[in-house]
């Protein structure tokens, strides 16, 4: 019976990750975090933008933050400060890191 | 809920409102620096259902998270929870009975020295494994139960009372390493209970690998001293909204495992499509006992547990989590149905004039 479950296990492990093999994710499409970024500003993301610090700031939000929680769908940009200041302790972020997040949460 | 670490009566709910008022006042006191750095107020609200064995109980749950900053380099933050447990009376009785529980999970002050060396002091989560410190809120969890093995290593009551010394020590762009030392007193009181330990976790993150691995260390330093280890392995393959987490934790008198894998496609529109939104979630774990002295939260006999779930990621930062599980021992079998419905919230704690 354990075993059966275990291959189970197995078997949707190793179809998830042939599947996202077969469905990359496209360049154009938005992530959550630049959808967080729009609508704590109501502006364009820095990343839509094309800037280097928008760019930055979301390859170390993917390699970061994502892999604990899903980003919030929006907050306000008056503690996006605080969030990072939080977040630098709970995940060990880098002072690098959280000025590069901070830019890309308030282009 | 693994997550009512320090439980009370009712009546000692007003004790908890002081503290949380002088919380609140010490976060209000303060001066801050950015009109980025407003104090915030987040956590999360549930309501869950456990179904086990033919019973089933109701659980609301609120986990409110206060964090404020002070100047440039220090932030006050602390977390809580708050829950009411509904459980059928048993024995043919009609109805149900209820318990209220109410906890400080942490209060901690962290003072940034350096940018590698942060000063936590305080109360603070026990820095072993990852599922304390990164999994354990409501807003997080894939499942409603934590893992087998989760207390392994957290003195029993998850807390440290005392200090803790952690950061960022290498950051690259082909890897970094973190780490996290750590000391606690022992504590009776109620709200700051803690055991006398030392210990500390090390972790090495290959960005391009999107492969994280840890090991943990700590030990208990009253009454019968003993050594707790621990390792993690987490990877995310780029471009993916995969996730595989696992972890391993031997302490004296048991040791086990769990592996939990979760995914949620993008070939259907992306992540915030209605397909995208479903998250079909796998743990397995196991647990095997050293001897039979009960002093450490797990199973008294070995026990194997796969759990599958499917949670629902709603906009406005609402989650739906269900899952199914079934455990085996030598006890019995049995099988566990959860559901439950998370909303997390994150907003300044007053208003004002943003830049």
């Amino acid at each position: 019976m354990n075993v059966k479950y275990l291959l189970s296990g197995f078997v949707i492990v190793a179809a998830a990750c042939g599947f996202s093999k077969a469905a990359p994710q496209p360049k154009t499409q938005p992530t959550s975090a630049t959808q967080t970024a729009a609508h704590s500003n109501g502006k364009q993301t820095a990343a839509s933008q094309g800037s280097v610090h928008g760019d930055e700031g979301q390859r170390i939000f993917e390699q970061n933050c994502s892999r604990c929680h899903n980003a919030p769908d929006g907050f306000s940009p008056r503690i996006s400060g605080t969030v990072l200041r939080h977040m630098r302790v709970r995940a060990s972020l880098s002072q690098h890191d959280e000025q590069e997040l901070l830019r890309f949460m308030n282009p | 809920m693994p997550h009512c670490r320090l439980r009370f009566p009712l009546a000692n709910a007003a004790r908890t409102a002081r503290h949380i008022a002088v919380v609140l006042t010490i976060l209000c006191a303060g001066r801050y620096g950015g009109a980025q750095d407003t104090p915030l107020l987040s956590g999360g609200v549930g309501f869950f259902t456990s179904t086990n064995g033919g019973n089933t109980t109701y659980q609301p749950v609120i986990e409110p998270l206060l964090a404020a900053p002070i100047g440039q380099h220090v932030l006050i933050e602390s977390r809580g929870a708050l829950s009411e447990t509904f459980t059928p009376r048993g024995n043919g009785l009609p109805g149900y009975d209820h318990t209220f529980f109410g906890a400080f999970t942490y209060l901690q002050g962290d003072a940034i020295l350096t940018p590698h060396v942060t000063l936590v002091g305080g109360s603070f989560l026990i820095p072993f494994g990852t599922y304390n410190e990164r999994l354990s809120p409501i807003w997080i969890s894939n499942f409603q139960d934590g893992p087998l093995i989760s207390s392994l290593g957290l003195m029993s009551t998850g807390t440290g009372l005392g200090g803790m010394l952690r950061g960022s020590a290498i950051s690259r762009p082909k890897y970094s390493i973190d780490y996290a030392a750590y000391f606690s007193t022992r504590s009776g009181n109620e709200q700051l209970n803690s055991e006398r330990s030392s210990g500390g976790r090390a972790s090495l993150y290959l960005p391009e690998q999107r492969l994280e691995i840890g090991f943990s260390y700590n030990r208990l330093l009253q009454e019968t001293h003993e050594n707790f280890y621990g390792a993690h392995v987490w990877w995310e393959p780029k471009n993916t909204a995969f996730r595989l987490r696992s972890e391993f934790a031997r302490g004296h008198h048991a040791q086990g495992y769990w592996i939990e894998a979760d995914y949620r496609t993008q070939a259907f529109g992306g992540l915030d499509s209605f397909i995208g939104r479903f998250e079909p979630v796998f743990r397995m774990q196991q647990t095997f006992r050293r001897d039979t002295i009960v002093s450490d939260g797990l199973p008294l006999v070995n026990t194997q547990r796969a759990d599958f779930g499917l949670d629902y990621n709603l906009p406005h930062n609402t989650r739906i989590i269900t899952s199914y599980a079934r455990q085996f021992s030598s006890t019995g079998d049995r099988n566990i149905w959860e559901t439950g419905i998370v909303y997390r919230f994150l907003f300044p704690v007053w208003k004002g004039k943003s830049q």
